[in-house]
């Protein structure tokens, strides 16, 4: 069943676009940059005004709240930002042993200490920032994944742990995955299907 | 009351020392010369022209007159608010937004002065009215525009950090929160200065002037007094309903930040 899709979305001079993703499906957006590859997925999250409708498994985007619908489609932007002094001040477990527990876990499997959540921000590397970004949007168990190129800063060890891990939460989660990337061997690594982005629509390649 | 009339001689002396600041900033190439010597006609011709519009009111104390003047000053004190803003709002909100603030913050706060405080008969006598009106909506025109100025230039600055809290789950107001609360700081400010050092480092002009035209200072001080409080609360209302009113209008339906809604 289709666990994310697409109707007809369109936003600035990207689309209209049509695509369905289905459970624990990922499906890799390829395309040059200024293609419009950011803009289709800030639309997808409901982050631009756009046309066309966004389904969650046959529910339109505006049924949801939006911080629910954040919290359920959930986007990792390509450089992440934070907002309080300290990294744990990020990341709302609230008293949740079982995620807590996951966190530890994803932690040590990206190669981060478990002391890293009392660090202030600024003694944070750009490659440590990218990955913690993703375990704080996987802290929200989202059903959906869009990753902007979410190993765009990282080396070719750290890649591989954040494949491993995203595979991992998709599979266990059965997860719809929308992963942008300039990388066609990542693509080919990580994607069932591979889209091309190219003056503003989508083709299959 | 016994004082001591200026005349015109007075006044061209006290201008002599603005032509010289001007001058200096000129020979040090500050470029705020010009604009100085602007400010300072445009004070004294205005402050000349309400000095002839308060005299006619005085001797009338018509309601309708006083209405037009209030709403005269009204209209002025908006547009000053939106003149001071980096990034406005497009289109009638930006005249909304600070026309609306300062009408209720500044009108009611000085109803209820003059009605429950004051209490003078008729009530909307000019010679309380204006200078009550005046003074708050003077001040609350500056925290207001302070407020606004803060929030929508750090919203700006900061809208990607916004976007990002909100993709974490937060609502609009939560994603704000730590904006519109440096906002209300930044506003409130100067009010809070000045009551934390009123008497002490500054003699506020108010009290300054009624002692000078001759009144007892134990008076000229609870007026004083009374003053400060109702302009804090001026400053308080009017930067909580501007800062609710531009909140709003930053995010849409869907809590969307928009920043096409705001002036570049």
């Amino acid at each position: 069943m289709a666990q994310l899709a697409i109707e007809s979305l369109s936003t600035h001079h990207v689309g209209p676009i049509s695509l369905t993703i289905d459970e624990g499906q990922c499906a890799a957006i390829l395309g040059q940059s200024g293609s419009g590859k950011t803009l289709m997925l800030r639309a997808i999250a409901d982050l631009d005004p756009h046309k066309g409708d966004v389904f969650l498994d046959g529910k339109p985007s505006d049924r949801f709240q939006p911080p629910q619908w954040h919290k359920e489609v959930g986007l990792l932007c390509a450089k992440p930002l934070w907002w309080h002094d300290t990294v744990g001040e990020h990341f709302t477990l609230a008293n949740d042993p079982q995620m807590e527990h996951c966190l530890s876990q994803w932690l040590s499997q990206l190669n981060l200490v478990n002391d890293i959540m009392s660090w202030p921000i600024q003694r944070l590397s750009t490659g440590e920032q990218q990955r913690l970004a993703l375990l704080r949007l996987l802290m929200n168990q989202p059903k959906v994944l869009l990753l902007d190129e979410p190993s765009a800063s990282l080396d070719e060890k750290n890649t591989d742990r954040v494949e491993v891990l995203i595979k991992q939460y998709q599979r266990e989660r059965q997860t719809a995955i929308l992963w942008i990337t300039h990388d066609i061997k990542q693509a080919q690594r990580v994607a069932d299907h591979i889209y091309n982005l190219e003056q503003g629509s989508l083709t299959l390649t | 009351m016994n004082y001591i009339s200026l005349t015109p001689l007075d006044l061209a002396i006290a201008a002599c020392l603005v032509i010289a600041l001007a001058a200096t900033s000129f020979y040090l190439k500050l470029t705020i010369g010009k604009q100085l010597l602007i400010v300072a006609i445009r004070a004294t011709i205005q402050l000349l022209l309400i000095g002839l519009v308060l005299k006619t009111l005085f001797s009338s104390s018509n309601l309708w007159l006083l209405m037009f003047v209030a709403s005269v000053m009204l209209i002025v004190a908006s547009r000053e608010v939106l003149a001071r803003q980096k990034h406005k709002f497009h289109g009638w909100w930006a005249i909304n937004i600070s026309a609306s603030s300062l009408f209720v913050s500044s009108f009611s706060i000085t109803l209820i002065a003059l009605v429950v405080i004051i209490g003078n008969q008729p009530w909307y006598s000019p010679q309380y009215a204006i200078p009550f009106l005046g003074m708050l909506l003077g001040n609350t025109m500056s925290a207001v525009a302070l407020s606004l100025d803060r929030l929508s230039d750090t919203v700006w600055r900061e809208r990607e950090v916004i976007e990002q809290r909100l993709l974490s789950g937060e609502t609009a107001s939560q994603a704000l929160n730590t904006i519109r609360n440096a906002s209300i700081r930044a506003g409130m400010l100067p009010i809070i200065n000045a009551l934390a050092t009123a008497g002490v480092v500054n003699l506020p002009g108010m009290m300054t002037g009624q002692i000078l035209a001759g009144s007892p200072p134990l008076e000229a001080v609870k007026y004083q007094i009374l003053i400060l409080f109702l302009i804090a609360a001026s400053n308080g209302l009017g930067i909580l309903i501007a800062l609710f009113i531009a909140s709003r209008r930053l995010f849409d339906q869907r809590q969307r930040l928009r920043l096409d809604r705001i002036k570049t």
